[in-house]
């Protein structure tokens, strides 16, 4: 059963195909990636899934319902959540309470109860508080809790964004470029993470520049340039196939 | 460990306000303790819209003006009584609120800045021109809340600047628990998160307008409650306490103590509160001083006042 399809899906700006006619699936418990050279349009389509861009044809369906354009905050209710590749922490508060926002939802309640301090209301904060520590040891930061997310090193600030993300609970992650800029030991852990996360039956669509970590964990491959998809498959046909390596080696003619 | 924060903060400040009046060299000294309280609860307000949510405003004196006016026309005209009158103030300040609110809270930055301005500005003119209604710039007498007279007869005698002092201690006291409240709930959470990330709060579910939305109304209600207590104790009201550079002040208070702490809100009110009273001596410098102080402040102490010094405190502790 697909969860996340992704339709035809295609944005201009201004005359330019940033995307076109982009087609796939992610099934639960999966992770998909989408590769492809730089400015392929990967993070643009990305952008128009999660909401914050509205794209110029083509839907997502999440779970049956067709969500395209649908604003992230909605989205997020429906289980879909993503990451950034430019982090995008809260950087003046906590570790631990950029981990308890991943809990809005579940915890927000009527802000009446909530200036009152009411006994409804903290139990609910405290419900989030207990969840968000177990994130954070899941993802190894939780001596970091107390600190100002602003002082975390580049790699643990990309954990704390998944931790952030996991705490929806959500069906569909999408995690755009988790390993960047991490050291070989942060891009291990993040490895581990993700796989482990899926297996708990999310489905995952990542893009990511690191090959190594996107041939290690992906199920399924696809491959943008310029804006179309020129091919999918599992990692070892994807690796293999010519319009691929045409489009990562430059080799204009390599296809055909 | 952020309960204790919390707690020490109200701890502190029961504690101030109950000692001050112990070196308070004459009577008059009570009234200016009571102008403090009442201008660091609209600062409280300034906090959680702008210190937490990161939303400027530019024209909070507008809900000060309602407040206030409530409080000297409710009881005329429709013979509510003055302590009613506070909250009827409050209720149009949080419709108001609400209403002005959703269209302009989806500006940023500046923007923001000149359209809650504009709101500001057109209370003021309100006030300044219905005189039928509102007596026009000379401003209008304010009736007696009546609770001095309530509490002599329970035995309690206080004279008048006692009795407002602690009126608006208590209500501060009040309001700063209520803030620091939120500040550790889901909604103030939500609120501080979208002032670091829009983006990242929106992907979290959090409903990024209707948050703005609801720091704006709380803080217009703080304003408000000031300008009612302000017109109660004074006992008289101008359209000043609308006009802009009332707003200026809320803003500037709130940036001198630290715009992100409710203690720093309380302290930057009694320094710009206290300060002219000091410098009358020097009345012409006066300007002078203040503009100094702030260029000063805000070149060292960039956080403002208080949180800069907590964290050089918690820095050396370590």
């Amino acid at each position: 059963m697909t969860l996340l399809s992704i339709e035809g899906l295609g944005i201009s700006f201004g005359g330019l195909k940033a995307v076109s006619d982009v087609s796939f699936g992610v099934k639960p418990g999966e992770v998909v990636s989408v590769i492809g050279p730089n400015g392929a349009g990967k993070t643009t389509l990305f952008n128009m899934i999660s909401g914050v861009y509205l794209p110029g044809s083509g839907k997502v369906m999440l779970n049956g319902e067709d969500v395209t354009a649908m604003p992230p905050h909605l989205l997020a209710r429906r289980g879909m959540c993503r990451t950034f590749q430019n982090l995008q922490v809260f950087q003046s508060m906590t570790v631990l309470e950029n981990t308890i926002a991943g809990y809005h939802l579940q915890e927000s309640g009527s802000v009446l109860a909530d200036i009152l301090n009411l006994p409804a209301a903290r139990r609910r904060a405290k419900q989030a508080e207990a969840g968000a520590r177990e994130l954070l040891r899941r993802v190894g930061l939780e001596r970091a809790a107390e600190r100002e997310a602003g002082s975390l090193s580049y790699g643990s600030l990309k954990r704390l964004e998944i931790a952030r993300a996991m705490a929806l609970n959500p069906r569909v992650l999408l995690l755009d470029e988790p390993a960047a800029g991490c050291n070989a030991v942060e891009t291990e852990e993040i490895d581990r993470l993700i796989a482990e996360i899926a297996a708990s039956g999310v489905a995952i669509l990542l893009v990511e520049h690191d090959m190594k970590l996107v041939m290690r964990i992906s199920n399924h491959i696809v491959v943008l340039d310029h804006g179309e998809k020129i091919a999918e498959g599992d990692p070892a046909s994807v690796s293999r196939n010519p319009a691929v390596i045409a489009a990562y080696l430059g080799a204009e003619n390599a296809a055909g | 460990m952020r309960m204790t924060a919390k707690s020490a903060t109200l701890l502190a400040l029961v504690i101030l306000i109950a000692l001050a009046p112990v070196f308070f060299p004459s009577g008059f000294y009570y009234r200016v303790g009571a102008l403090v309280f009442v201008n660091a609860l609209a600062v409280i307000g300034i906090v959680i819209l702008t210190g937490w949510a990161g939303q400027v405003s530019l024209g909070h004196a507008g809900f000060a003006g309602i407040g206030a006016y409530a409080c000297a026309l409710a009881p005329v005209h429709w013979g509510i009584h003055p302590a009613l009158a506070v909250l009827l103030g409050a209720a149009i300040s949080a419709v108001l609120a609400w209403l002005v609110g959703r269209p302009i809270l989806r500006l940023k930055g500046y923007y923001l800045g000149v359209a809650s301005l504009g709101m500001g500005i057109l209370i003021a003119m309100v006030l300044n021109n219905e005189r039928w209604l509102t007596r026009g710039p000379d401003g209008i007498e304010v009736p007696e809340l009546g609770l001095r007279a309530v509490l002599k007869d329970a035995g309690l005698d206080l004279s008048n600047g006692q009795f407002w002092y602690f009126f608006c201690g208590i209500v501060l006291i009040l309001g700063a628990w209520l803030a620091l409240n939120l500040r550790d709930s889901a909604t103030g959470r939500a609120l501080r998160a979208l002032h670091g990330s829009e983006v990242a709060a929106r992907t979290v579910g959090m409903d990024v307008a209707r948050l703005k939305l609801h720091a704006f109304v709380i803080s217009a209600v703080y304003a408000s409650i000031s300008g009612s207590l302000l017109a109660l104790q004074n006992k008289f009201i101008t359209p000043d306490v609308a006009g802009f550079m009332h707003s200026v002040e809320m803003v500037t208070m709130a940036v001198l103590g630290g715009v992100g702490s409710v203690a720093g809100a309380i302290f930057g009110a009694a320094v710009l509160t206290l300060l002219p009273q000091l410098l009358t001596i020097f009345a012409e410098y006066e300007q002078l001083v203040l503009g100094l102080v702030m260029v000063l402040v805000m070149i060292f102490l960039r956080e403002g006042v208080v949180p800069s010094i907590l964290r050089k405190i918690r820095g050396s502790g370590e």
